[in-house]
């Protein structure tokens, strides 16, 4: 068994709509489906409450507001998932009821 | 079995290598883990058979014995692996064979589970066909490179990126399940139809086409309708390219000069190729509704069935192109369709269409529209233009047969 991280994008306008909202139905249904598979999981406020730090090569950082990447898909949360294969993840990732749409990470086994 | 004489050594491992490899390989992947370790035992296999069959004799089957030769090599390096920790997780989905069983004649034909990992969805597209000729063609890796036009350096990295994602992702080694069957076997059709079509007009070079890719195409192509019989979307692939291969020795003169389809003669079409390439696409089109294959076959059989240019029923593959449209709108069955149109309705409904194209980006760098105005405004009388159209394409095209053609037609123009 491998693990994979589900990353899941939404559309920012459509995310604020639903702020404060509890979790939706279809997340619920999802989530008591796939529960054998899933380690973790969480929702993320929007990305205007995010903030970047980035190394500035001379020991210091520079912190600023927002994602390194802004753009109409931001992140909204993401799952951590165990699956037998790339396959098996895609399946898991196709039923993620995400506004957008999702990436799958492979996480990688630090021995 | 007798001994054989080194040069019919060479010859019955060349022949080993071009008709087994993908075999040899998939058999031995399965039992090796990963995919560099079943090609470093594979080659060893085919290194021990340029040593041993002069001695030994060639082998009755040849296959046979280079699988239990590479498999056997792979479980002895896998066995002094064992213990080191590997950089890279196995490939997945081989837990059900783990022994040794590289004996006997049960060896599985897994050339299907290979043929899905080479040209699954999750990789790159250049990758997913660099792999298939390394991997199921055997190509080396500078092979590659060549066919497709780019620096070996360039080539190495993408077949190492596109193995290192199988691996780090987990990229099984299987046959998709039914209910993802039919998307990915579209993915691996893909593939091959690019592997054919970069042959078939080669995109750069001295020659128009590039045969062995082409011949590649096909035998691939052929290769997956032997695995899977019963697809219709596969037939249709097979048919399309025999159908299309079918002109193969009437596409050029004896200057490696290209000849139009309108000027072809007609007698050096491969009747063999055409007969087998029409009973396929029978096949394929009993399946409703006719995949995108399988139509674009109709079409070239159209062609291969009409005797004479002049003969040939353009509403039929005008009729044809619209069903292509309704089901795979793209701008160069666009393309395809307005061409089909000047010939069955007139040169100024084909121009018109054309022109309509120009927008399209895709096409902006594409030579056939420009070469496909220039021949209707030729047609129309109109040579000043045809003469613009026809410059725009030669500066298009790297391939220098079409070069020479598109220099004979502006030469041809009166003014």
């Amino acid at each position: 068994m491998s693990k994979y991280l589900i990353l899941i994008y939404q559309d920012e306008a459509v995310a604020r709509q639903a702020e404060g909202e509890s979790i939706s139905a279809n997340y619920q249904e999802f989530m008591e489906r796939r529960g054998a598979s899933l380690i973790s999981g969480a929702a993320l406020h929007p990305s205007s409450t995010a903030t970047s730090i980035r190394r500035d090569g001379t020991g210091g950082f520079l912190v600023t507001d927002g994602p390194f990447a802004e753009s109409k898909e931001t992140l909204g949360g993401y799952y951590l998932v165990e699956a037998a294969d790339l396959d098996e993840a895609l399946q898991i990732g196709k039923e993620v009821p995400a506004g957008v749409g999702v990436e799958v990470w492979p996480v990688r086994v630090v021995s | 079995m007798a001994q054989a004489a080194g040069s019919e050594v060479a010859a019955a491992v060349a022949d080993a290598h071009r008709r087994e490899w993908a075999f040899v390989l998939a058999a031995t992947v399965r039992v090796a883990g990963d995919i560099d370790a079943a090609e470093e035992a594979v080659q060893d296999a085919y290194a021990s058979a340029l040593s041993t069959w002069g001695g030994n004799g060639i082998p009755h089957n040849p296959g046979a014995w280079l699988t239990v030769t590479a498999r056997r090599r792979a479980l002895d390096m896998r066995r002094r692996a064992a213990t080191a920790q590997r950089a890279l997780p196995k490939l997945v989905g081989r837990a059900d064979d783990d022994g040794d069983g590289a004996e006997g004649d049960d060896i599985p034909d897994d050339r299907l589970r290979l043929i899905f990992t080479c040209c699954h969805p999750a990789l790159p597209p250049e990758g997913r066909v660099a792999l298939t000729l390394r991997l199921l063609c055997g190509l080396s890796t500078a092979e590659v490179a060549r066919a497709f036009l780019v620096p070996e350096a360039t080539m190495a990295a993408r077949i190492t990126r596109a193995k290192k994602k199988i691996a780090a992702a987990g990229i099984p080694y299987r046959v998709p399940s039914s209910d993802e069957l039919h998307e990915r076997v579209d993915a691996v059709l893909s593939v091959i139809y690019l592997v054919y079509t970069t042959g078939h007009t080669a995109p750069a070079g001295a020659d128009l086409m590039r045969r062995d890719l082409a011949e590649r195409g096909v035998e691939l192509a052929r290769l997956l309708r032997a695995l899977l019989p019963a697809d219709p979307d596969v037939a249709g692939l097979l048919a399309l390219v025999l159908l299309t291969e079918a002109r193969r020795d009437a596409r050029v003169d004896g200057n490696h000069d290209l000849v139009l389809l309108e000027d072809q003669d007609r007698s050096k079409w491969d009747k063999h190729a055409v007969t087998e390439g029409i009973a396929l696409l029978r096949e394929a089109l009993a399946s409703r509704p006719p995949g995108r294959f399988a139509l674009m076959a109709a079409i070239a059989a159209v062609h291969d069935e009409s005797g004479s240019w002049s003969g040939t029923d353009w509403q039929e593959i005008l009729g044809l192109y619209d069903l292509l449209m309704e089901r795979w709108p793209s701008p160069v069955v666009r393309l395809n369709r307005a061409i089909a149109l000047g010939f069955a309705v007139g040169p100024a409904e084909g121009l018109a269409e054309l022109d309509a194209l120009g927008a399209e980006p895709q096409l902006a760098r594409y030579q056939y529209l420009a070469a496909a105005r220039g021949d209707f405004l030729v047609r129309l009388g109109r040579p000043e233009e045809a003469r613009v159209a026809f410059e725009e394409a030669l500066i298009l095209t790297d391939n220098e047969a079409e070069q020479r053609f598109l220099r004979g037609r502006l030469g041809g123009l009166a003014g």
